[in-house]
């Protein structure tokens, strides 16, 4: 499987009209945020209940936002998803990445990396789970679902779909 | 010692067009009550992110000056928000609390900014101006300053725990979101 280019995968989102970005880091997400800095479009956030809450803002202020975090992150973040963006329509595209997949991680990921689809589900959170082979269909579904339902979409990042810088 | 309901008062009478986003619970009830604008986002959950919202705001929209209401108990939750503001350094945001000591909304439960100064927080977080104040001439005279200078401001308005008699927030959420869109687009905020 061919793995993304982090500058590529900035590019493809910013194509869709993507121009505000914030988020808390990951290693997984460490080359997307690298590009995103490198480029003066990211403003780091010191929680993600924060990030989401900023892009709301910036949502308001016309910006088409994306929020980076850590599925552990998803947690701190779920009350201002359920209690502004859900009940108020603003929309963000929250890219998570899937810390605990297949149970292949370090002891604190795995209860979320294990129920993460089905939180998404239970909250009402549209999501999808990236891959180099369907990116072009993932992102298109994910500008159109943003845009038609004006809520936060969710696209699940596993490790070794975008590049990443080393650690 | 003033009321929140006096010191919002106070604020009103100075703000012209500028996109106002109040903290949940009384405050933003309370801000509803005393003039309803399309320019003012009343949130009714996500307690703590008052501030976040503006900042995200205020990063949009670099040529307006973004004010937000908040209350101490709001602040306590979200402090993390004080360093990121500080260190984003926005020169278009003024951070107003209303610092009652009271979680009021839920029954005045005392508050740690009995103890903790928030003000002192923010500065050390480095926002540009921090004022303390308890007065109308001096609600007024600081709030005038802060919106024609660069910030990031915070004024800490002392106030006492009562509450006005104020209905819940009578809009719909998504209509909020859409009024309270257009009126930033536009640039006009002050009338609904």
């Amino acid at each position: 499987m061919a793995v993304v280019d982090s500058d590529d995968f900035v590019k493809a989102l910013q194509d869709l009209g993507f121009d505000f970005f914030t988020g808390v880091p990951d290693t997984i997400l460490g080359g997307i945020i690298e590009v995103l800095s490198d480029r003066r479009l990211y403003t780091p956030s010191v929680r993600e209940d924060e990030a989401v809450a900023m892009a709301a803002g910036a949502f308001l202020g016309g910006k088409i936002p994306v929020v980076l975090m850590q599925n552990s992150g998803l947690g701190n973040a779920l009350n201002v998803l359920m209690s502004l963006h859900l009940i108020y329509r603003i929309p963000c595209l929250l890219i998570i990445s899937w810390r605990g997949f297949e149970g292949k991680d370090a002891p604190e990921h795995l209860v979320m990396g294990q129920t993460m689809p089905q939180l998404m589900e239970t909250v009402r959170i549209p999501y999808r789970t990236l891959s180099s082979e369907t990116l072009v269909d993932d992102l298109q579904w994910t500008a159109q679902t943003f845009m038609e339902q004006r809520i936060p979409v969710a696209l699940f990042l596993k490790k070794g779909v975008v590049k990443t810088i080393q650690p | 010692m003033q009321s929140r309901a006096q010191a919002i008062h106070a604020l009103f009478d100075i703000l012209a067009d500028q996109p106002v986003i109040v903290c949940n619970g009384f405050p933003s009830r309370e801000a509803q009550k005393i003039r309803d604008r399309a320019g003012t986002f009343y949130m009714i959950g996500s307690m703590g992110v008052a501030a976040s919202i503006g900042l995200g705001l205020a990063l949009a929209k670099p040529d307006q000056q973004v004010v937000v209401f908040d209350g101490d108990g709001n602040v306590l939750m979200g402090m993390g928000t004080l360093a990121t503001i500080g260190a984003v350094r926005p020169k278009n945001l003024t951070h107003v609390v209303f610092d009652n000591e009271v979680y009021g909304t839920t029954g005045n439960q005392p508050s740690y900014s009995r103890v903790v100064r928030l003000d002192q927080v923010a500065k050390a977080a480095g926002y540009a101006t921090v004022e303390r104040v308890w007065e109308r001439e001096d609600i007024m005279y600081e709030f005038k300053h802060m919106l024609a200078n660069d910030g990031p401001h915070f004024l800490l308005i002392k106030v006492n725990e009562q509450i006005e008699d104020a209905d819940r927030v009578a809009l719909d959420p998504a209509e909020i979101t859409k009024r309270f869109r257009a009126a930033v687009e536009q640039g006009r905020t002050s009338n609904s």
